[in-house]
C-alpha cells in the first residue's frame, strides 16, 4: 500500500510500505505539477475579494448555484496535465474488474487537496466528484433513483433514513479491511448497528461559536441562545428546524430524541419570546456571520468553527454544558450504483491511516480514523475544538431519525418565523 | 397579417416543435406536481395520490394564509418602490440622445445578466456590518467629528454601524435592486414608443410637467406601467433567495415556506397544494388585467 499524503508529495517523496518499494518520483513531480481539483472554483472565488463568503465550507457553500451542476472531473485533469500514471502506483491497488471509473458525491471541501488524485496514482480509476450542499439535496437527488452515484456521504440520521427508504446498499465488509483503522466507538452505532451499511468519515458537534473579545463569560450554556437578551441583535441560529427544536429540547432537559408535539408547543413559544433577541437564522454559514462581525454568539458545527480559527483567533468555540447533538458523516454506496468494486475499494482507501490523515489535515473536522488520528499533530489531537472534553461529549446525542416529527419541526419553525 | 388557415400544414410545422416541447417539458411535470399536491407523503419516498383536499385545506389555515398576504404585501411594496424609482429612469433614457441611449439601456441591462445569486451576495458585503455601506459612512462620521473637534465642539459620539442587513429593510432592497429591471424595461419600452409631440402639445397649451406626466404620459404609457408591475410582482411574490439570505427572523415568505416543504420536512404534497395556490393568485392576476385590457380595448 502506497500512501501518499500532501506535504510528502512536496518533498517528492512518498512512503511504500511492505514489502513493494516502488519509485514514484517522476509520477510525483508530474503530480506536483497537476493543478489542484479545487482551484476551479476556489481560488477564483479567493480573488473576487467581495465576494470571499461565498466559498464556505462543507454544509453552506453555493447552496443556491446548485451545487450537483459543479461537478469536477478530476481524472480529466489529471489526465490533461500528467499523464498516464506509473503502472508501478497501479498495482497497490488490485484491478476490479469493472472499468476505472468512480462518480463520487461529496460534501464541498471535504475531501484531502491530493486524495483523489493519489488514488487514481494506486488504483487507476478516475474519481468524478460532484458536490452537494445539505443531505435534503442528496436525498431528493436519489429519491428519483440512482442516477450514477458510486460513493455518497449521508449523515448519520439520513443514513438511517436511507436505509428505511431501500436507497443504500450493505458494504461488504471483506473488502474494507480498513475498517480496522476504525475509533471503537464508531465501530457500532444505534443508527447503523454492526455498520452494515456505512463506513464513519467525520463527525461533528453542534455547539456555541462566538468571538472571546464581546463575550463576558465563556458563553457555556444554550440558555444565552435560547433564553435571554444579555446578547440581543447579536445571536445568528441554525436555519434548520430538526436541528433547532433538538437542542431547545436539549436545553429544556429532555434527550434530543424524545420530544413530544406538546414539547414542540413549548419550544415554539420559546423561540417566539427569544426572536428580538435574535439577529438571523442562519443557513449553515454562521461562521462567515461571525468573522465578519455580523453577530457575536452563533450556533454552529466545531468544525466549521476550528476552520475560521485558523484565521481568526479572537474566535472559539464551546458545547453548552447541557450537552448537544452530534452528528456523523458516513460513506455509503446508494443502490444502483454503477460500480459497487470501486466504491469499496475507494472507501478502503478512504480509511487508510496515511490518507484519512491527509483528508483531515485539510478540512480539520474531527476523525472517526482512529489511525489517521494518532498520526496527526498534537496541536490538532489536543484542540478542544476539534475534540470537546469526554464529560461534555458524553451528554450529546445522535439525533434518531423521527418521520413522524419532520412535519412538526418544520411547521413550528414556520410559526416562530411568521409570529 | 396572413391568416394560419389559409395554410394550415405550414403553421403545424413551425408550431410542432415548441408545442411539444411545452407538453413534454412544462404542462407534463406540472400535472405531475398538480397531481401531488391532492395527495399524502407514503413512506419516505412514495406519494399516494388519493385525492385529498386536505393540502389545500392546510394551506388555507391561518397561518400559511397570513404568509400568503404579509408575502403579497412585501411583493406589493416592492412593485411599488420599482415603479417610482423606475418611471424617471425609463423617462430619462427615452429622451436621452440615441448616442447614449444604448449606453444606458446596458446600464440596466448589465446587473439584470448578472446571476442574482453573485448580485445577492454583492449586496450582501455591500449592506454588512462592516461592509460597504456602513465603512463610507463611518469614514464621514469621524472626519465630521475631526472637522467639529477643529472648531471647538464637542466630537460626535462613537459610529454605531446601521442595521442594514438581516431585516425587513434588507428584504425590500434587496427585492428592489434586483426587481428594477424588469420594472424599467417594459417602461422604457412604453415610453419610447410615446408621440413626444402630445408632451411638446400639452407644454404649449399651458400645462405644467406634472400635469403633463400626470394626464399625457402616463395614461399613454399605462399598458407598460402595468405589464411593468405585473413582471415586477410575479417574481417578487415568488422569491425565496433575497429573503433566506438577506431577511431577519420575521422574512419568511411563502417560497421559503415551500422549499423547506420539499427538503426538510418532506411533505411534496403539501408543498405542492402551496404552490399551485400560488399559481392560481398569479393567474387571476393576469386574468384580471387581461379582461381590463380587453374591456379598454372594446371602449376604444
Amino acid at each position: 500500500m502506497v500512501h501518499c499524503t500532501k506535504s510528502q508529495a512536496r518533498a517528492n517523496f512518498c512512503a511504500a510500505e511492505g514489502k513493494n518499494h516502488f519509485a514514484l518520483a517522476a509520477n510525483q513531480s508530474s503530480m506536483a505539477t497537476v493543478k489542484q481539483p479545487d482551484f476551479g472554483v476556489k481560488e477564483i472565488m479567493d480573488r473576487i475579494v467581495p465576494l470571499k463568503d461565498i466559498v464556505a465550507n462543507r454544509r453552506n457553500l453555493l447552496k443556491g448555484f446548485g451545487a450537483g451542476a459543479l461537478a469536477l472531473s478530476f481524472g480529466g485533469a489529471l489526465a490533461g496535465c500528467g499523464g498516464k500514471p506509473e503502472p508501478s502506483a497501479g498495482a497497490t491497488i488490485a484491478p476490479t474488474g469493472e472499468e476505472p471509473k468512480l462518480n463520487f458525491y461529496n460534501w464541498d471541501t471535504y475531501i484531502g487537496e491530493t486524495t483523489l488524485s493519489d488514488f487514481k496514482g494506486a488504483s487507476n480509476i478516475d474519481v468524478s466528484m460532484s458536490m452537494f450542499a445539505n443531505n435534503d439535496e442528496l436525498f431528493n437527488k436519489l429519491r428519483a433513483g440512482n442516477q450514477g452515484y458510486d460513493v455518497i456521504v449521508p449523515s448519520n440520521d439520513f443514513v438511517e433514513r436511507m436505509v428505511q427508504a431501500d436507497m443504500i446498499v450493505p458494504l461488504d465488509h471483506s473488502l474494507i479491511p480498513n475498517m480496522k483503522n476504525i475509533d471503537p466507538s464508531f465501530a457500532d452505532v444505534a443508527y447503523d448497528p454492526g455498520r452494515k451499511y456505512s463506513m464513519p468519515y467525520t463527525w461533528l458537534v453542534l455547539g456555541i461559536g462566538y468571538r472571546k473579545s464581546k463575550v463576558k463569560a465563556v458563553p457555556d450554556s444554550w440558555k444565552l441562545l435560547f433564553d435571554s437578551d444579555e446578547y440581543k441583535g447579536r445571536i445568528a441560529l441554525l436555519d434548520e428546524a430538526g436541528d433547532l427544536f433538538r437542542l431547545c429540547g436539549r436545553y429544556l432537559g429532555k434527550s434530543v430524541n424524545e420530544l413530544t408535539p406538546a414539547d414542540i408547543e413549548t419550544i415554539v413559544a420559546a423561540l417566539i419570546k427569544q426572536k428580538p433577541n435574535i439577529k438571523a437564522f442562519h443557513q449553515d454559514n454562521g461562521q462567515d456571520l461571525l468573522v465578519k462581525g455580523e453577530v457575536d454568539l452563533v450556533l454552529e458545527y466545531n468544525g466549521d468553527i476550528a476552520q475560521k480559527m485558523v484565521e481568526d483567533d479572537d474566535l472559539d468555540f464551546v458545547v453548552p454544558k447541557e450537552g448537544s447533538q452530534l452528528n456523523s458523516d458516513s460513506l455509503c454506496i446508494p443502490k444502483g450504483a454503477p460500480h459497487p468494486k470501486n466504491a469499496h475499494a475507494f472507501i478502503n482507501y478512504l480509511l487508510d491511516a496515511e490518507v484519512g490523515k491527509a483528508i483531515t489535515s485539510t478540512i480539520l473536522y474531527p476523525t472517526p480514523n482512529a489511525a489517521a488520528k494518532a498520526l496527526m499533530p498534537d496541536e490538532y489531537k489536543s484542540n478542544p475544538v476539534v475534540f470537546p472534553a469526554a464529560d461534555i461529549l458524553a451528554k450529546c446525542e445522535y439525533a434518531k431519525f423521527r418521520p413522524d416529527m419532520q412535519k412538526l419541526y418544520d411547521q413550528g419553525l414556520t410559526r416562530v418565523k411568521a409570529a | 397579417m396572413q391568416d394560419w388557415k389559409q395554410n394550415r400544414r405550414t403553421f403545424a410545422a413551425m408550431s410542432s416543435a415548441p408545442l411539444v416541447w411545452l407538453l413534454v417539458f412544462f404542462l407534463v411535470p406540472l400535472s405531475i406536481v398538480w397531481g401531488y399536491s391532492f395527495g399524502t407523503q407514503a413512506g419516505q419516498v412514495g406519494i399516494d395520490i388519493s385525492g385529498t383536499f386536505a393540502n389545500y385545506a392546510r394551506a388555507l389555515e391561518p397561518l400559511f394564509l397570513g404568509i400568503f398576504v404579509k408575502s403579497a404585501a412585501v411583493a406589493a411594496l416592492t412593485t411599488l418602490l420599482c415603479l417610482i424609482i423606475g418611471f424617471p429612469i425609463a423617462l430619462a433614457i427615452s429622451f436621452a440622445t440615441p448616442r447614449w441611449k444604448p449606453w444606458l439601456l446596458l446600464l440596466i441591462m448589465l446587473p439584470f445578466w448578472t446571476n442574482l445569486l453573485i448580485r445577492t451576495y454583492a449586496l450582501l458585503s455591500v449592506l454588512g456590518t462592516k461592509g460597504f455601506a456602513n465603512q463610507t459612512l463611518g469614514w464621514l462620521w469621524t472626519h465630521a467629528s475631526g472637522v467639529m473637534t477643529f472648531a471647538g465642539f464637542a466630537p460626535l459620539a462613537e459610529f454605531e454601524p446601521l442595521p442594514l442587513l438581516y431585516n425587513n429593510f434588507a428584504l425590500i432592497f434587496g427585492l428592489v435592486y434586483v426587481h428594477l429591471p424588469f420594472m424599467v424595461l417594459p417602461l422604457y419600452a412604453a415610453l419610447d414608443r410615446l408621440d413626444k409631440s402630445l408632451i411638446e402639445a400639452s407644454l404649449d397649451l399651458g400645462a405644467g410637467h406634472w400635469t403633463t406626466i400626470n394626464r399625457i404620459v402616463a395614461p399613454l404609457a399605462a399598458p407598460g406601467i402595468i405589464s411593468g408591475v405585473i413582471i415586477t410582482f410575479v417574481p417578487a411574490l415568488g422569491a425565496y433567495l433575497t429573503p433566506d439570505l438577506m431577511g431577519g427572523t420575521d422574512s419568511q415568505m411563502i417560497a421559503n415556506v415551500i422549499e423547506r416543504q420539499f427538503k426538510g420536512a418532506n411533505d411534496w404534497p403539501f408543498g405542492a397544494a402551496l404552490s399551485f395556490l400560488l399559481m392560481y393568485a398569479t393567474f387571476i392576476l393576469i386574468a384580471f388585467q387581461a379582461l381590463r385590457n380587453r374591456k379598454a380595448e372594446a371602449r376604444i
